[in-house]
């Protein structure tokens, strides 16, 4: 037992490795072209279609020709198979693609990636996108998704869960958080707020789902336990579309027609004794070490600090998601993430840390946090719904509670 | 009713399973359950899509429509399976590649031409053959 | 209420491969066994084939647990939405942190919902949900 907590707790949030000799992604990497599809419950549409419609939005977005595009990136989940849509958008003799792992934890790692290609010179102009069909189509956020999962991909610790009826991410979530909330004494009744914000924020983005559906904090108390603690309105949205970035180097960058929004950060970190969202033999289950890790990381290489950030786009899968990381980041105290969001001010447009400000996963749409990174790139264009004012840095994170990534933006 | 017999009949893959995915290919074989082959033809420059896709990878538009085809092509490639790599095709059978008058090609199967008797270059013309009552496959036999 | 399944819709089966079947050989006897590498006295879930801790590769032994453990944190399904269609809601997923210091996921066999707590004592059990399929579980114990 003395050992185990040993082994456990060696290197746990201990392991920030040296900063790399040389970084050619920071500053010397841009997102030059953002493009999404509507967002719906109900595309009547397929991913690949989906996919096509982002990609080429996207793309002429940076003021390129298709065949100007030469590298691609996707995520392993998306279910469009790659050369499927190669064959689609008729490029001849893309010469980079790559794919990444860990779903919406691999969100921000495609850019990093698409940055990694073109600071490398392995590829010009990389399009980072995904696809889904998740409120209509393959609901691998439901319990029959997972089941149907699991028939064709059984991984070493799912047979632990699945016989218990203990599927879909969503609950997985539930236990870390439960225990985050038992450790900080933190109580059900005083959350609610962060769903709140981000509904209304949702008001002023016509591409939102929940566009037109603004939600008071006592809806949101009202709202059915879905997997207690969760209530259906700590939940993201279910959504139908696609959403893509093109990233080239920062020389490229200046002369395409919008203003540059340069990488000064990138990272993905993934901590030991991690699953996907189940990590319970971590030394600590409330917390997200692979967040702080990758906070850390983004710091370092960009020279900023919290307070530095203008604008914050956090991957929220369900409310506490997202708040978790506002304490990982170091935005506030650990167990001070539910204070941090009473009332909203904090978080509106004009406060301290404006925070997912299309309406972020619960409100916008689910795109698997992609959708995030188009919204950073708005708010340091200048051309957001919820326009922060002269927003200049924005951090963006991706999935939480798995191997995960993140970046720091800027003019 | 269905017989346990019927449940462990071989099934051949139904390609409209793939329809979420790909969307695009539903119009294809409903034309092809209706015994009509069809292809979709890119509405602005024209160009065929083979297989069917949401945007055309000459012009990048999403505009398409189906047009019927005359089912008349010469084989351009084949091969045979001595042996049956799955229960629902009996060996020996050969597959071949047709290209159509129209210019795409497909995959399909002969109709009453015998492995030992393909060859490169031989005219064929489309037939159809049901499957179920809502799955129907395409094959080629000698053109009359 | 205790835990109640709906008939005819089958229970998943765990994923047995060769790291785990030791595990899921012993919960057919009804005995609960975890794995611990012998040379750094370190217990490991999931089992796998090599201690993350040393890196031996056959210092792997599987060693018979108390049974015992307390409720570290726990999940009510509460909703059709997120619930497995083969189970009565609600029902309980309970994180159980055994007194050999692991962290399994199960449910809890004969409690309410509201009355499971963080810190439940709490011990192996077994079911049977369906022909063939032995599951280990947990229930009430006296602390
Ligand atoms: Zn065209
Ligand atoms: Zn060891």
């Amino acid at each position: 037992m003395q050992m185990l907590e040993e082994y456990r707790t060696k290197s746990y949030r201990q392991h920030l490795r040296p900063p790399v000799e040389e970084n050619l992604i920071r500053d010397k990497t841009a997102i030059v072209g953002i493009g999404q599809t509507e967002y719906s419950r109900d595309s009547g549409r397929d991913e690949l279609d989906l996919a096509c419609e982002a990609i080429k939005k996207a793309v002429a977005d940076a003021g390129l020709k298709m065949s100007d595009i030469d590298g691609l990136e996707a995520l392993t989940l998306d279910r469009v198979s790659m050369p499927t849509l190669i064959g689609s958008l008729g490029i001849e003799n893309l010469r980079f693609t790559s794919e990444v792992s860990f779903g919406g934890g691999g969100a921000c790692a495609l850019v990093m990636h698409a940055a990694a290609a073109v600071a490398s010179g392995a590829a010009d102009y990389v399009v980072c996108y995904r696809a889904l069909n998740e409120a209509s189509g393959h609901r691998y956020g439901r319990g029959d998704g997972y089941a149907e999962y699991l028939k064709a991909a059984p991984t070493l610790h799912y047979g632990y869960y699945f016989p218990y009826g203990f599927l879909t991410p969503l609950s997985w979530a539930a236990m870390y958080t439960k225990r985050w909330m038992h450790e900080y004494g933190i109580k059900l009744e005083d959350t609610g707020w962060y769903s709140v914000v981000l509904r209304e924020y949702a008001q002023n983005n016509p591409e939102a789902i929940f566009y037109g559906k603004p939600l008071t904090i006592e809806e949101f108390h009202e709202s059915p336990m879905i997997s207690a603690p969760l209530r259906l309105f700590d939940c993201c949205v279910d959504t139908d579309g696609a959403a893509a970035v093109v990233v080239t180097t920062a020389d490229r960058a200046k002369d395409m027609p919008h203003t540059p929004v340069y990488i000064a950060a990138a990272a993905q970190s993934s901590p030991i004794e991690t699953e996907i969202q189940t990590s319970y033999n971590r030394p600590v289950v409330a917390g997200l070490p692979e967040t702080w890790y990758v906070g850390q990381e983004l710091y370092r290489q960009s020279g900023l600090g919290p307070a530095d950030i203008d604008v914050a786009q956090l991957y929220d899968p369900f409310s506490y998601g997202a708040m978790i990381q506002l304490e990982e980041l170091g935005f506030c105290g650990p167990g001070e993430c539910v204070d941090f969001c009473q009332g909203g001010d904090r978080i509106r447009v004009d406060g301290e840390l404006p925070l997912n400000t299309s309406g972020g996963l619960l409100s916008e749409a689910y795109i698997h946090g992609v959708n995030l990174i188009t919204e950073a790139v708005r708010q340091l264009r200048g051309t957001a719904h919820n326009q922060v004012t002269d927003a200049e840095t924005a951090i963006v994170t991706a999935g939480p509670g798995l191997p995960t990534s993140g970046l720091i933006l800027r003019k | 009713m269905t017989t346990q017999a019927d449940s462990e009949a071989p099934v051949i893959p139904h390609p409209a399973l793939w329809a979420v995915l790909y969307r695009s290919s539903t119009p294809f074989w409903e034309a092809v359950g209706r015994h009509e082959l069809t292809l979709q033809r890119c509405s602005d420059c024209k160009t065929w899509r083979m297989p069917p896709r949401p945007m055309c990878p000459r012009c990048q538009s999403a505009e398409s429509e189906w047009v019927p085809v005359s089912g008349r092509g010469t084989i351009h490639s084949w091969v045979t399976y001595p042996e049956s790599p799955h229960p629902a095709f009996e060996a020996p059978y050969a597959v071949i590649l047709v290209e159509l008058d129209e210019g795409p090609r497909l995959v399909s199967n002969p109709v009453g031409i015998a492995p030992d008797e393909l060859e490169i270059g031989m005219p064929v013309e489309v037939v159809f053959e049901d499957v179920s009552d809502d799955f129907a496959l395409y094959k080629f036999q000698r053109a009359g | 209420m205790p835990l109640e399944y709906i008939p005819g819709i089958p229970i998943l089966r765990p994923y047995v491969d060769p790291d785990n079947q030791p595990f899921w050989d012993a919960v057919d006897r009804h005995e609960f066994v975890l794995q611990r590498c012998s040379d750094c006295d370190v217990y490991f879930q999931p089992p796998r084939p090599m201690c993350p801790h040393c890196l031996s590769m056959d210092s792997l032994e599987w060693v018979p647990s108390s049974g015992r453990g307390e409720v570290y944190s726990f999940v009510v399904f509460a909703a059709d939405r997120m619930a497995y269609p083969g189970m009565k809601i609600p029902y309980v997923v309970v994180l159980v942190e055994m007194e050999e210091g692991v962290r399994l996921t199960a449910n809890i066999v004969d409690a309410e919902p509201d009355e499971v707590y963080i810190g439940m004592p709490v011990e192996v059990t077994y079911n049977s949900p369906m022909e063939g399929l032995t599951l280990y579980q947990f229930k009430k114990r006296a602390s």
